[in-house]
């Protein structure tokens, strides 16, 4: 983990509430499913964001406004500098993929699975890529699953677009294994649905991101577990719902 | 000339400089020492610990708040037979100073059972007993919030131990002087404050308090002035050192707590924001002593 600055080169809307901020700095060591704590002036803790995207030297967080700090984050502009705490926490693990692996995103446990479906195409896999959204108009990033070469399924809860309902009535019949990111219910939903084994990444509030203050706690079936440090993936063999 | 000495001294043993990250802000120490050699530090004092594994409070148990957080953490642990077995050995490859260790209870004999187990590891240079924890139910803090208590356990520790006993004071007290005195009394070798400020934030979409714990304590720069107000009051009143805390965020945080009368200064949410926070508090301290004509800590 090292603390650096980012430069911001883009930070524009994909949606209402949904922006994608591309950043300039040093990428090393980011591996996918993995985060990034940005420090915002003004704001006493940081901001956990997971990464969708990165090439050396270029970084892409596609993060949703939904509180003072994200609000925050939402207007700063191009040039400003930004400092991050990176990389952080265990990512997926891609060689449980097999050959045709299932990701499936709900809102914006979305962002995540990018970096996954590019790292599993460029490796050859069949990637199977299910979405979730509430709506037709909070839908993102389809197209560049599409062109990544995912074969991509949307579902939105009204049905204003792609199949009507949840991604647990979007799910295909066939696939090796399958990976997640997106709300609880959808992820307990998802567990109780998938046959085979998996992995899942966690939200939760956090205190420090890397370990520290024991603020992002969950239970497992080997004992409490840092969703900062542990997680944010964890197996689901390994997950207690309640 | 221009040599500036950062060495203190806490309860008869010496440290280099006197940053202290505090317990729960440090976890066993070892995950730091990937990110920085911590035995830049003066020490550290680590995660509260309890006779049983403590799971502690459901989440959330972190808030932000201006200039600050809360947290309700709820003193998670993995037992105090687990900590000699397993994180002090991972600790010693990595940190060669005596460790502060920070202890909690649930009863005058749980405090007791703690200390002995702990003071019987060389690594441990002094017992912090926190008698303040805001997050736990039938322990912690009550224990702290009545100067007789507060005695009780101090007394009852200090029968069973050879290492100086620091007892962690709340600032949720009406009076911490009179706390302070009583444990003092009763043998403490020194004190610590403050603990966390109880607080409670309310999400307003939900109408729910942000907490699952509903409360939290309070830590961050907003906390400073009310701990150095405290040190000041504390300071003065007793004749064991004093070990300041409460928002340390800088060298100038430093020698204003020592100025208040600390004798060595514990370093809590700060590492949460920055990971190095301590190490650049340490770096900065020689060129802060400078600007304000500092040659010797321990003069001040």
């Amino acid at each position: 983990m090292k603390d650096a600055p980012f430069t911001i080169l883009s930070n524009a809307p994909l949606t209402n509430a949904v922006y994608e901020l591309t950043l300039a700095g040093d990428t090393a060591g980011i591996v996918p499913g993995q985060f990034v704590n940005v420090r915002l002036p003004g704001f006493y803790l940081r901001r956990p964001i997971s990464v969708c995207d990165r090439s050396p030297g270029r970084l892409t967080l596609v993060y949703k406004v939904v509180g003072a700090g994200t609000d925050a984050l939402a207007k700063r502009v191009p040039g400003e500098t930004l400092d991050l705490l990176t990389p952080l926490g265990n990512g997926y693990d891609l060689t449980k993929a097999g050959q045709r692996p299932l990701l499936v995103g709900g809102g914006v446990g979305v962002p995540p699975l990018y970096l996954l479906a590019k790292e599993l195409i460029s490796a050859g896999k069949a990637v199977r890529v299910v979405l979730g959204f509430n709506t037709k108009a909070e839908v993102f990033y389809e197209d560049r699953f599409l062109a990544l070469g995912c074969e991509v399924t949307v579902a939105t809860a009204d049905g204003s677009y792609g199949v009507k309902g949840f991604v647990t009535d979007a799910l295909p019949e066939n696939y090796t294994y399958f990976y997640a990111c997106g709300p609880v219910p959808m992820l307990k939903a998802l567990c109780e649905k998938m046959k085979t084994e998996g992995e899942l990444s966690l939200e939760e509030r956090m205190g420090c991101g890397f370990g520290a203050c024991m603020g992002c706690t969950h239970q497992t079936k080997s004992g409490p577990k840092r969703v900062c440090k542990e997680g944010p993936v964890f197996r689901k063999e390994e997950l207690l719902w309640t | 000339m221009d040599v500036t000495d950062t060495r203190v001294t806490l309860c008869g043993v010496e440290l280099d400089n006197p940053v202290i990250p505090a317990s729960g802000c440090f976890g066993y120490g070892y995950e730091f020492a990937a990110y920085y050699d911590i035995n830049v530090l003066g020490t550290f004092s680590f995660k509260g610990t309890t006779r049983e594994p403590r799971f502690g409070n459901p989440t959330p148990r972190i808030a932000e708040t201006p200039s600050g957080m809360l947290n309700a953490v709820g003193l998670q642990n993995p037992g105090v037979e687990k900590v000699i077995a397993e994180e002090l050995p991972k600790l010693a490859e990595v940190f060669h100073k005596p460790v502060m260790a920070n202890v909690s209870g649930f009863s005058v004999d749980e405090y007791v059972d703690v200390c002995r187990a702990l003071d019987a590891e060389p690594q441990v240079g002094w017992l912090e007993v926190n008698v303040s924890c805001p997050n736990v139910h039938g322990g912690g803090m009550s224990f702290g919030t009545d100067p007789a208590m507060a005695a009780k356990v101090t007394e009852a520790v200090k029968r069973e131990v050879k290492k100086p006993v620091i007892v962690k004071l709340s600032p949720n007290v009406t009076d911490i002087v009179a706390v302070a005195k009583a444990v003092e009394a009763a043998g403490a070798d020194g004190v610590s404050l403050i603990n966390t400020l109880l607080g409670m934030r309310i999400d307003l979409r939900s109408r729910r308090p942000v907490l699952a714990n509903v409360t939290g304590g309070l830590s961050g720069p907003a906390v400073f002035p009310v701990a150095v107000r405290m040190v000041y009051q504390v300071a003065h009143a007793v004749k064991i050192p004093v070990v300041g805390m409460g928002g340390v965020s800088s060298a100038e945080n430093v020698l204003e707590m020592l100025m208040a009368g600390a004798s060595a200064v514990e370093v809590g949410a700060a590492n949460h924001v920055d990971p190095f926070a301590c190490k650049k508090i340490i770096e900065t301290l020689p060129d802060a002593m400078r600007r304000y004509g500092v040659s010797r800590l321990s003069d001040l």
